[in-house]
């Protein structure tokens, strides 16, 4: 009986991948362990390994091909003593699923490659010539862009240089600016958190890139007591122009100590900016403004983003204000807020409740500190509802600071309460069906848009 | 690697060190002691608030390793730091000021007596979170190295500090890469109201580098000459790119952790031994006055300091409070 073989999923958040190279060729045998192909994930270049003996009898997706879906067959496997022809009139190519948006989340599917849209609508706002690419992609230029720009400028963290980042993020940037400026740490977060900060206040801008925010804790009083009090507690004589940065929020299938949404925690702050984007050009033009910002910044990115491709502008002078919100969505009914990878569901949400004859307008946050509450207040002004969205939890949480925000500048022109759609107030469980549970999904947000419109 | 040096030192012309830098430490360590005697005095009077940690009995420290620094070189401490601002240059008439929180303190009544900075003396403060200044000095010499500029930074830290985690990953990337930095341990033997012994496993701090490859060196730091020796040894260890270097300080603080630590973890007998057989400031007088200096011309010294002090204290009183809109300055810098 031949053997499929199946476009593994090599890491929690991969979708597709591209055949790099196949290392044997139609008709040869293979032993169980064999290196069979080279396939390039979001994350890394990874070899799969033969698990059967047989022969390759035959290679469905050639060499090169990129955006190859998750679990799709990419050859066959006879086994011993079987004939090669019969299994070529069997076996059919499945397309590669390259544009298949569905509105899931991949946590609660994680082998399927379906789950992930590829294409994030272009911003409006922007209008001058943009690429198509990945928020990783623009993450990297935006921080290529700052140091060729600037020389005070630098990356610290670890795995940033040689690896290229462990999400990919920092490609390419060992290669153009040498190990001076793009520099592997020591898994110690305290400690080179501590040292950006020690290099920030001696004039540089140091990018403290964190594998992920929940290693960020280990540097919790640097950032916090360190980075952004001294300014203050200088009575404005030390400065401190440095940007943290990293992947925030709930990944997919890592479970509690990988999962979880920091935005409340470095919002509660005085003394530092906190940047949550969703779109690879504010995710680009965010960056820049970051990096230029002679504050203490927290830049939150989100794993399931990276991926995601848009328009993102050429020019480099292209710099995002930070602390203005953006209207990703106009609407009259509703208006719900979100940041980070929650826009996307807000984005869903809005489309299943306008086929309920329910107009809703989506905030895009973008920053959590300083934060915009006039735009805020001016669409509930309109519409006089509002449904917060977070992946976070809810005690606390930015849904609860937005809720007392509504009581104090908005409370005459709401018509109904607030409702806050959240993180559930448990460690991430990793069962895929409870994870699902517990994070917001689109659902729960129409659900809550619907609650407070009556409808 | 690691030495222990012999508590005394040669003769002074031996060392080099010439009759105006001896003066110069006399004063500078007696300007120390009087400005925080004073800084007491007014913590009793109510004039200065909340922690309030007094550098007597540690001056020779600072002044030793102040003496082999440059210009450009930069300092770090924590909150023990009135001595480390003094021995840096900084007025003692703005030191005094924030501690009484006055508009006219080096950070305008925001920082208080642990909080305290100058750009201009490329003092980087004054830090409140035992050992949080080890990284801060630490990435103060990696931008040192990243401008390959020459300059060191002196990261000073306590025996309390020192069991920190974050010291042990500082130590680990200096040496990694290197860092002109010299980690200066006062070790004044309590942490608080622990002792060495009760907190330590080993007690001589001066190894601490070693699974880094980090030289360290134990030195008498009541002794003025002692710490300029090694510290002048370690700077240009550390100016030559050969990486970090500690040094150990053994020295004593005659008062209490703070204002409010009546000291009972110590005997009245240990503290009176320590002032009347190691004071370094004593010391450096009888070796004066042994090498032909009169009395007059370091009472005159004592003359200049005390006026400096008296200054200082007045000017911390007369200064007026805070404007009450500065309470939100400085939170953030325009962008």
């Amino acid at each position: 009986m031949a053997t499929e073989v199946l476009m593994p999923a090599l890491s929690p958040t991969m979708t597709e991948g591209k055949i790099a190279r196949w290392l044997k060729t139609e008709g040869e045998p293979v032993r169980a362990g064999d290196v069979l192909a080279e396939i390039e994930t979001d994350k890394a270049t990874m070899e799969v390994e033969a698990v059967d003996e047989g022969v390759l009898a035959r290679i469905v997706i050639p060499e090169g091909t990129e955006h190859v879906a998750v679990n799709t067959p990419i050859a066959l496997i006879a086994g011993n003593g079987e004939e090669v022809g019969a299994i070529e009139r069997r076996a059919s190519a499945p397309k590669p699923a390259v544009e298949t948006p569905v509105l899931e989340a991949p946590a609660s599917q994680p082998s399927s490659a379906a789950t992930a849209p590829r294409r994030v609508p272009a911003v409006a706002e922007y209008t001058r010539k943009a690429t198509t690419m990945t928020v990783r992609e623009a993450l990297r230029d935006a921080m290529a862009e700052e140091m060729r720009r600037d020389e005070t400028v630098f990356l610290l963290g670890e795995e940033v240089a040689e690896y290229q980042g462990a999400y990919k993020v920092s490609q390419g940037l060992l290669q153009e600016f040498g190990p001076r400026r793009v520099i592997d740490t020591p898994i110690t977060e305290h400690g080179f958190s501590g040292l950006g900060v020690g290099a920030a206040f001696a004039g540089l801008r140091p990018i403290v890139e964190f594998m992920t925010f929940n290693f960020a804790m280990q540097a919790m009083d640097q950032i916090v007591n360190s980075a952004a009090k001294t300014r203050y507690m200088s009575g404005g004589q030390m400065s401190c122009p440095i940007v943290f940065r990293g992947p925030n929020g709930i990944a997919a299938r890592v479970a509690a100590q990988h999962s979880q949404c920091y935005a409340s925690w470095y919002a509660h702050v005085p003394g530092l900016k906190v940047v949550a984007p969703y779109t690879g050009a504010d995710h680009k033009g965010l960056l820049k403004a970051a990096i230029r910002d002679p504050n203490p910044v927290i830049f939150l990115e989100h794993e399931l983003v990276y991926g995601e491709s848009s328009a993102v502008p050429d020019d480099p002078e292209l710099v995002v204000p930070i602390g203005k919100a953006r209207i990703a969505r106009s609407g009259e009914h509703v208006t719900i807020t979100a940041f980070s990878r929650m826009v996307k569901l807000a984005m869903h949400a809005a489309e299943e409740l306008d086929k309920a004859g329910i107009s809703a307008e989506v905030i895009d946050l973008r920053t959590l500190r300083p934060f915009d509450i006039e735009t805020v207040v001016n669409s509930v002004k309109k519409t006089n509802r509002i449904v917060t969205v977070e992946e976070g939890w809810p005690f606390a949480g930015i849904g609860a600071e937005l809720a007392a925000t509504m009581m104090e500048e908005s409370f005459d022109w709401l018509d109904a309460p607030l409702k806050r759609v959240a993180g559930k107030d448990v460690p991430l469980p990793y069962a895929a069906n409870l994870e699902r549970l517990a994070v917001p999904q689109v659902e729960d947000i129409v659900a809550a848009a619907r609650e407070v419109a009556y409808r | 690697m690691a030495v222990k040096r012999k508590p005394d030192p040669v003769k002074f012309a031996e060392l080099g060190v010439s009759a105006t830098a001896l003066f110069r430490y006399y004063r500078d360590m007696l300007l120390i002691r009087r400005f925080e005697e004073r800084a007491g005095q007014m913590y009793g009077m109510g004039l200065i608030g909340g922690f309030c940690h007094l550098y007597i009995g540690q001056e020779a420290v600072v002044v030793g390793i102040q003496s082999v620094l440059r210009e450009g070189d930069s300092i770090v401490t924590s909150y023990r730091d009135h001595g480390h601002m003094l021995g840096s240059g900084m007025d003692p008439k703005g030191v005094m000021a924030e501690l009484t929180g006055r508009r006219g303190g080096y950070s305008h009544g925001k920082g208080g007596s642990m909080h305290m900075f100058s750009r201009e003396k490329n003092f980087f403060g004054g830090h409140g979170i035992v050992g949080a200044q080890v990284p801060i000095g630490t990435g103060l010499a990696f931008a040192h190295r990243y401008r390959g500029n020459g300059r060191i930074c002196v990261t000073y830290l306590g025996d309390g500090a020192i069991n920190q985690g974050q010291v042990y990953e500082s130590f680990n990337m200096a040496a990694l890469w290197k860092l002109p930095v010299v980690y200066v341990i006062e070790n004044n033997r309590y942490g608080m109201g622990t002792s060495i012994d009760r907190a330590s496993a080993r007690t001589d701090l001066f190894h601490r580098g070693r699974a880094y490859g980090i030289p360290g060196e134990q030195v008498d730091g009541m002794n003025v000459l002692a710490v300029y020796e090694a510290g002048l040894a370690a700077s240009e260890h550390a100016r030559s790119g050969q990486g970090p270097i500690i040094l150990e300080m053994m020295t004593y603080r005659y008062r209490g952790h703070s204002m409010s630590d009546p000291a009972k973890y110590r005997t009245r007998d240990e503290v009176n031994r320590m002032r009347t057989e190691h004071d370094p400031i004593e010391h450096l007088r009888r070796r004066l006055l042994e090498d032909g200096t009169s009395e007059s011309r370091l009472k005159e010294i004592e003359g200049e300091v005390r006026n400096l002090v008296a200054e200082a204290a007045q000017f911390a009183q007369d200064s007026p409070e805070p404007d009450p809109a500065e309470l939100w300055t400085d939170v953030l810098a325009e962008a």
